[in-house]
C-alpha cells in the first residue's frame, strides 16, 4: 500500500522541483552569543530558576554532602541512580560510608520490562548531563546504556549534576563543537525546568506529567 | 477530510459572536498570548533577522523537499526507524492501525499531534476497538467533552476553569467537583499515570524532522510527549511532510522562533530529540519506532511556487492570536482542524473552494498574521490568491473547486466597471447620473443592509480628476 503511494508523492515533488530551480538567498548568519565562565553558570542559574528549578552551585568535595541533606530535608525513600556511571560510583561510596536517614538506592542496571512498577513507584532519580545552555537556561541529558531516559522522567523529583566547565553559551555552539551531527545518540534531550502546563485558562501550574521537582547541582571547582 | 461540506460558516460566526463566554475565554487568553511574544521578542531589528532566517531555512529545505525526504528516509532507516508514507490520511490511518494489530495493541497513549487531528484518528482507531487516550492536558480536555481543539497550542482555550471542572466532575470516575487549576492539574496526572504506564504504543507529533541526521525533534512542557515517546514498547510519529529541515544545524533559529511564537517562552520544559528505537544494551525506549510520513494534498501545494509558501508554516499558532476574527469567533466556528489565518489559507488548498474557500473571506486582510509569522508566510497575499480563484481567475496551477463563486451578476459588474473605468466620457456621464438624485445612493438592496449601522456615503459634487484639474495639486 505504501510503496505506489511514495512514488506517487515523489512523482509529484519532483515534477515541482525541476520547475524552479532558483537558489534560495540565504540571510546573514545570527549573531553568536558569548558569556565568560562565571556568566554562564549566572545565565543559566537565573533562567532555570524563573522556571521554577532549585539550583544550587557547589564543589567536587562537596556535592555529596549537599545531596545527601536535600535527600534528607525532603525526606525522601528512594533514589533511582545509574550504577554503572561517575555519579553511581561516588554515591555508592558514600552511601557504604554510612546510609544513616539516607534512601534507598535503587540502581536501574536491567532492562525497564523487568522493573517498570519500582521505577514508577521511586521518589527521586539522580542523572548526570553532558552539560548545559547557559542562552536558554537549561540542562543537555544523552540517554545512554548507564544511564536511561526514564531516570529523568517518571520519579516526582529529578536530580541532575551538572559541571559548570560543560556550559556552553548556545544550543548551536554545542552541536558544532561536540560534532552532534555525526553521532546523535537514541535520545538527547534538554531540560529547562520541572514539567508544567498552563492549558487551564493559561494558570501556570508545575508537575503534570514529567517531574514537579527539578534540582540542579552545579559542581564548580 | 470528507464531511466538510455541511459547515454553514455564516451561521457558526454568528452564533460564536452572541456566545459571551466564548468571546471572553478568547479575548482574554488572546490578549496574554499577544502580549507574551511582544516580550519574549523585544527587539524588533533581531526579531526581523530571526525571522528572515527561519524564511530562509524553510524556503531553503522546501526547494530541495524531494532530495531532503529522500535522505530523511535513508537517515531514519539506517538508524532503525521504519518509514511509512501516506497519501491520504485513510492511508495514514490504515498503516497506524496495521501497527497497533501486529502487536495486538489495543491501547494507545497519544502526545499532541496536529497531524493525527487532521486525520481524525481517535474516531477511526475508535470504531476499531482501539482506545487512543489524548495525554496532552488541553487535548485530554477537549477529549473527554468530545471536542476537537480550538486552537493549535492550548486546545482548551474555550472552556474557562468552571467549565473545565464540570467535565472532569462528570466525566471522569470518582471526581469532586473542583476548580482549582493545581488540583485539576493533579488529577490529570492522576489519571494518565496509568495510562502511560499500561499503554501498548505511544503517538506523538514531529516539530522538525532533521534529514542530515534522521532525528525527530518534538517540544513540551508537560512531559506527556517523553512518556509516549519513552514508555510504551512501540512508538508511532506522524508528520506532515513538510517538516523536513536540512540540517541540524537549522534547529536553534527554528526553535526559538517556535517556541517564543508559540508560548512565549525561551525555550520549552523539554526540548526531545529521537534518533532511533532502543539499541542493544539500552535499558527502556521503544523497541521500535515507526515515521508516517503523510501527504494529503502537500505535494499539490507544492507544485505551485506562490501557494508553496503555506507549507513553510510551523504550527506555532501565532498568527490565530493576533487575528482580529479568529479572536472574536474562536477556533470552532470555522468548522476545520486549522483554525485562524492558517487554516483561512491552507484548508482551501487541502480540502478544495468549494468545501472550504468560504474561510478566505472571513478576513479584512489587515496583515497582522503576516506580521507576526515567523517564517513570513504571505497569507493575505494567498487569501486573496483564494478569493480570485473562487471567482474563476485563471492561474497557472489551480485549486479544486476553481471558479465555484463565478455568477453572470459579478461578471457584468465587473465588466461594466471596467468599461466606465477605461473611457472616460463613460465614466464622466455616469457620475452625472449618479449625483444628480440628492448626492445620495437609494436605500436598496446591499446599500440597505450596509448602511443599518453605517452612515451612508455621499457622492461628491465634483470628481477627484475635476477637483485636480480645477485646483492643483498641493504637495505640502
Amino acid at each position: 500500500m505504501s510503496e505506489p503511494s511514495r512514488e506517487r508523492i515523489f512523482a509529484r515533488l519532483k515534477s515541482a522541483v525541476s520547475t524552479s530551480a532558483a537558489p534560495v538567498a540565504q540571510p546573514e548568519p545570527l549573531p553568536k552569543v558569548e558569556f565568560d565562565y562565571q556568566e554562564k553558570i549566572e545565565k543559566l542559574k537565573t533562567l532555570m530558576q524563573a522556571m521554577r528549578t532549585e539550583v544550587h552551585i557547589t564543589r567536587e568535595q562537596d556535592w555529596l554532602s549537599l545531596l545527601q541533606d536535600i535527600l534528607k530535608q525532603r525526606q525522601i525513600k528512594s533514589l533511582l541512580y545509574g550504577p554503572r556511571t561517575p555519579i553511581g560510583a561516588a554515591l555508592q561510596q558514600k552511601w557504604q560510608d554510612s546510609a544513616d536517614g539516607l534512601p534507598e538506592l535503587v540502581p536501574y542496571d536491567v532492562e525497564v520490562e523487568e522493573i517498570k512498577e519500582r521505577v514508577f513507584n521511586v521518589d527521586a532519580g539522580i542523572t548526570s548531563t553532558m552539560g548545559g545552555i547557559a542562552e536558554t537556561g537549561a540542562l543537555i541529558l544523552w540517554s545512554s546504556k548507564e544511564e536511561p531516559r526514564l531516570m529523568s522522567l517518571v520519579p516526582p523529583t529529578h536530580i541532575a549534576v551538572l559541571r559548570a566547565d560543560k556550559i556552553y553559551n548556545s544550543l548551536l555552539e554545542v552541536m558544532q563543537k561536540e560534532n552532534w551531527s555525526a553521532n546523535m545518540p537514541t535520545n538527547a534531550f534538554l531540560i529547562s525546568g520541572p514539567s508544567k502546563t498552563a492549558d487551564i485558562e493559561l494558570v501556570l501550574a508545575f508537575g503534570v506529567h514529567g517531574p514537579k521537582e527539578l534540582i540542579v547541582l552545579v559542581i564548580d571547582n | 477530510m470528507a464531511n466538510h461540506q455541511t459547515v454553514d460558516f455564516e451561521k457558526n460566526i454568528s452564533r460564536a459572536l452572541n456566545d459571551a463566554q466564548l468571546r471572553k475565554n478568547f479575548k482574554f487568553a488572546m490578549g496574554n498570548f499577544v502580549v507574551r511574544r511582544r516580550t519574549i521578542f523585544p527587539d524588533a531589528i533581531e526579531t526581523e533577522k530571526l525571522r528572515a532566517a527561519g524564511n530562509a531555512i524553510k524556503k531553503r529545505a522546501l526547494s530541495k523537499l524531494p532530495q531532503l525526504l529522500e535522505q530523511l528516509e535513508k537517515k531514519c532507516t539506517q538508524n532503525g526507524i521504519r518509514v511509512h508514507w501516506a497519501e491520504t490520511t485513510d492511508e495514514a490511518n490504515q498503516l497506524v492501525l496495521k501497527i497497533m494489530q501486529d502487536h495486538n495493541a489495543t491501547r494507545m497513549v497519544k502526545g499532541k499531534s496536529m497531524v493525527s487531528e487532521e486525520m481524525h484518528l481517535n474516531k477511526f482507531l475508535q470504531a476499531h476497538g482501539v482506545e487512543a487516550l489524548e495525554s496532552d492536558l488541553g487535548e485530554f480536555i477537549v477529549q473527554l467533552n468530545n471536542e476537537t481543539p480550538s486552537h493549535i497550542i492550548v486546545p482548551a482555550i474555550h472552556k474557562n476553569k468552571d467549565q473545565i471542572a464540570r467535565i472532569f466532575n462528570e466525566k471522569l470516575p470518582d471526581t469532586p467537583y473542583t476548580e482549582d487549576v493545581q488540583e485539576l492539574n493533579a488529577i490529570a496526572r492522576k489519571t494518565l499515570r496509568q495510562k502511560f504506564y499500561e499503554a501498548d504504543v505511544g503517538l506523538s507529533g514531529v516539530n522538525f524532522a532533521v534529514a542530515e541526521t534522521g532525528t525527530l525533534f518534538l517540544v513540551e512542557n508537560e512531559g506527556n510527549g517523553r512518556m509516549c515517546t519513552t514508555v510504551p514498547p512501540v512508538h508511532i510519529a506522524l508528520m506532515g511532510l513538510e517538516k523536513v529541515v536540512e540540517k541540524l544545524e537549522d534547529i536553534p533559529p527554528m526553535m526559538r522562533l517556535l517556541i517564543g511564537s508559540a508560548t512565549g517562552q525561551l525555550i520549552t520544559t523539554y526540548m526531545n530529540m529521537i534518533t532511533s528505537p532502543r539499541k542493544a544494551g539500552e535499558k527502556d525506549g521503544p523497541r521500535e519506532v515507526h515515521l508516517i510520513i503523510l501527504d494529503n494534498g502537500r505535494s499539490k501545494i507544492y507544485t505551485d511556487e506562490q501557494r508553496r509558501q503555506t507549507l513553510q508554516c510551523i504550527r506555532c499558532g501565532t498568527c490565530l492570536n493576533h487575528c482580529p476574527v479568529y479572536t472574536r469567533i474562536g477556533g470552532h466556528a470555522y468548522g476545520f482542524i486549522y483554525p485562524g489565518p492558517i487554516g483561512k489559507i491552507l484548508n482551501p488548498q487541502v480540502e478544495g473552494l468549494e468545501a472550504a474557500g468560504v474561510l478566505a473571506t472571513a478576513s479584512s486582510l489587515c496583515n497582522a498574521c503576516q506580521e507576526v509569522c515567523p517564517v513570513k508566510i504571505p497569507i493575505p497575499e494567498l487569501l486573496r490568491r483564494i478569493r480570485n480563484e473562487s471567482y474563476g481567475n485563471d492561474s497557472p496551477n489551480t485549486m479544486q473547486g476553481q471558479g465555484y463563486k463565478r455568477n453572470w451578476l459579478e461578471v457584468i459588474t465587473w465588466k461594466a466597471w471596467s468599461i466606465v473605468n477605461t473611457h472616460s466620457w463613460v465614466n464622466a456621464a455616469g457620475l452625472k447620473i449618479l449625483t444628480t438624485p440628492g448626492l445620495k445612493p437609494p436605500r436598496i438592496g446591499p446599500v440597505k443592509t450596509w448602511t443599518r449601522y453605517r452612515t451612508a456615503p455621499e457622492f461628491a459634487r465634483q470628481s477627484l480628476h475635476e477637483l485636480v484639474k480645477q485646483n492643483g495639486v498641493d504637495n505640502e
